[in-house]
């Protein structure tokens, strides 16, 4: 996957001039995972590695967009997205409005999230909710190499601000990735597997998950579909009631603390949307209501294929 | 510098300021931030800009939209509760959106100067902010980033002495302008009553920038005659005497005691005051005759275009109104 959003970068700084890439380590190291490799020698000044400050590295983005130029800035890490926030909430997601549209705010902000790496401490927060609860962004994550490249090129494509999360679990994973644009629009959900009998949702790394979920219920006669969400901002209701309102039945996963988190989102949705074809409750299955543990006890924390296959007993029991 | 029309757009700035807090009082506005004493410094470092030169302002800064040509209805209309960040012509004027967010906006300044290097463009970037907005840590990082990348910026700190009713003494125990050593950038200290020593000042930090020589920090050292805003009572927090004392100090006065030592007569003082008169009664007819916007005009610049949901979300107000 990584070498998937290099070539999305690779695309976007060639396509399109105004394109550039800047952040942390992100020039002559290529990045410390690797996603901006080579883009310096090939595309010079508009490869730039920053000072050591996220908020800066935000805050001159938006002064690029107003100066005309298409900003793709890199955070390094998830658990320091967080100094950047002032700058995301406040005038990021705020500038189109500020201006009554003067200015686009193109910069599509790339922050590698989630856990599932041994990570240390403030490596492996999971912050989609914070961004999503904020008008103005879009925010979108892959669940693999193709989804990757096809989501990152429109991302930077889009007029809008995105929040662009890349699962960091999922970036040594291999497919085969065609570089032609995505099939599916901004804000479109995907159908991963066709079942019957419940509908898994989630989105970036929690994708492959519900998939090895689905197999192993397969095993066991039970037919799951799965649902990658991809955009959580703007969210695909239609898809969503569409494959639930066929099961009847929703587990969504997340690995998110579950207070406040999307999947309460997501259930709402369904309770608003789908209400007389449920069958059972909606469950969640997402991280605990704690601080992201430390690697030794992650696995305790994110939603493993046992947890997620006793919602789905659940939802089944109903 | 052009003195004379230096002392016309500060007296209008100071007949505008004026006439704002008197249409808050009267119900017309819902607050405003009063500028007075501060004329000199937003009026002459702007007029030592290009047209082309992108402003920043913080919310104080009515004598800088002044001197900019703003226009003031649109601008005013922002502390009607109109719009946010004003309603006027953001990218015409190169003036961007009122910040209330200080020291967020310095990296705006900062990332746009970087851009039109990027372009090698000549115009250069002032932000306006307060000595209350340097504690800021963006307002580190701003200096810090404009210093790496050589960025054509101008910090332009305007001093006032307090920050609603914190004095500067409490918000920093050195010299502001001194920072800029430790950014590796140029910093200066200057009279921020003083108009021609702001306007040189500044005028020499542009061509700095223009060479490519990078930023400037410039504090210029003010006073807030007034209120930190029209919801503020600053005699909580100060002696009336300070500000009496102050007063005497008035940079409207100074300009027209320079002018008048170089012989300008009392006919040019008139017709001065008449021009500004007459643009604040155009101002306060603009604003009378300007409706708000629809209130589902809240919807339309929350993205380029909006989502479904979005969109729903808009009917159902247009469906109860």
């Amino acid at each position: 996957m990584v070498q998937a959003l290099n070539a999305a970068l690779r695309q976007c700084l060639r396509d399109d001039p105004r394109t550039l890439v800047f952040g942390e380590d992100v020039g002559r190291l290529g990045g410390v995972f690797r996603v901006t490799d080579g883009l310096q020698d090939e595309f010079g000044a508009r490869v730039f590695d920053t000072p050591l400050a996220e908020s800066g590295i935000v805050g001159i983005a938006i002064g690029l967009a107003m100066a005309g130029w298409r900003p793709v800035p890199e955070i390094q890490f998830d658990g320091f997205s967080f100094p950047a926030l002032d700058q995301v909430l406040t005038n990021l997601a705020k500038y189109r409005g500020r201006s009554r549209g003067a200015y686009d705010m193109a910069v599509t902000l790339r922050v590698p999230s989630f856990g599932g790496i041994s990570g240390p401490e403030h490596h492996s927060e999971s912050p989609e909710t914070l961004y999503a609860h904020t008008a103005g962004l879009k925010v979108v994550s892959p669940s693999g190499p193709q989804e990757a490249f096809h989501l990152l090129v429109q991302a930077v494509e889009e007029p809008d601000p995105v929040i662009f999360l890349e699962p960091k679990s999922r970036y040594w994973a291999r497919e085969e990735v065609s570089m032609t644009p995505s099939p599916l629009p901004v804000g479109k959900a995907r159908i991963v597997r066709s079942g019957d009998d419940a509908t898994l949702v989630a989105w970036g790394a929690m994708v492959r998950r519900c998939l090895e979920v689905a197999a192993a219920a397969e095993e066991d006669g039970v037919s799951l579909e799965v649902l990658d969400l991809r955009w959580l901002v703007p969210m695909d209701d239609e898809t969503l009631v569409e494959s639930v309102s066929r099961t009847g039945r929703a587990v969504v996963v997340h690995e998110a603390p579950r207070t406040g988190g999307m999947g309460a989102e997501v259930s709402a949705r369904l309770m608003e949307l789908a209400f007389r074809k449920l069958r059972a409750p909606v469950q969640r299955v997402t991280g605990w209501d704690v601080p992201y543990p430390a690697a030794s006890a992650e696995h305790e924390y994110i939603p493993s294929l046992d947890r997620i296959l006793l919602a789905v007993q659940r939802v089944l029991d109903e | 510098m052009d003195e004379r029309r230096c002392y016309r757009l500060m007296l209008l700035a100071r007949r505008l300021d004026e006439e704002a807090v008197r249409l808050q009082r009267q119900g017309e506005l819902v607050a405003f931030p009063p500028m007075q004493g501060q004329e000199a410094a937003e009026v002459a470092s702007v007029m030592a800009l290009r047209e082309t030169d992108q402003i920043f302002p913080s919310y104080r800064e009515h004598g800088a939209a002044v001197a900019r040509g703003v226009d003031l209805v649109g601008y005013l209309l922002a502390y009607r509760g109109a719009w946010n960040g004003g309603a006027y012509d953001f990218a015409g004027h190169h003036f961007a959106p009122i910040a209330s967010a200080v020291g967020s906006h310095l990296l705006h300044a900062v990332g746009w100067a970087m851009g039109r290097r990027l372009d090698s463009g000549d115009e250069v970037a002032i932000v306006f902010f307060g000595e209350g907005a340097t504690s800021e840590g963006d307002a580190s990082e701003a200096f810090n980033f404009a210093g790496v990348y050589r960025a054509p910026v101008i910090f332009f700190c305007q001093n006032n002495g307090w920050a609603i009713s914190v004095p500067a003494a409490r918000q920093t125990a050195g010299e502001i302008w001194r920072r800029a050593a430790g950014f590796g950038i140029e910093g200066a200290r200057v009279d921020g009553n003083d108009a021609r020593a702001v306007y040189e000042s500044v005028a020499e930090a542009a061509s700095r920038a223009r060479r490519g020589d990078g930023p400037t920090l410039i504090e210029a050292m003010t006073y807030r005659l007034g209120a930190h805003s029209t919801a503020d009572d600053d005699r909580r927090y100060r002696s009336s005497e300070e500000v009496a004392e102050r007063r005497a100090d008035d940079p409207l006065d100074r300009m027209r005691a320079t002018l008048e030592a170089e012989g300008v007569d009392a006919s040019f003082f008139e017709a001065a005051e008449l021009e500004a008169r007459e643009t604040i009664g155009r101002v306060r007819a603009g604003l009378t005759v300007t409706s708000d916007p629809p209130a589902v005009e809240m919807f339309d610049f929350v993205y380029a275009a909006p989502p479904p949901a979005l969109a729903r979300q808009r009917a159902e107000v247009g469906e109860l109104s």
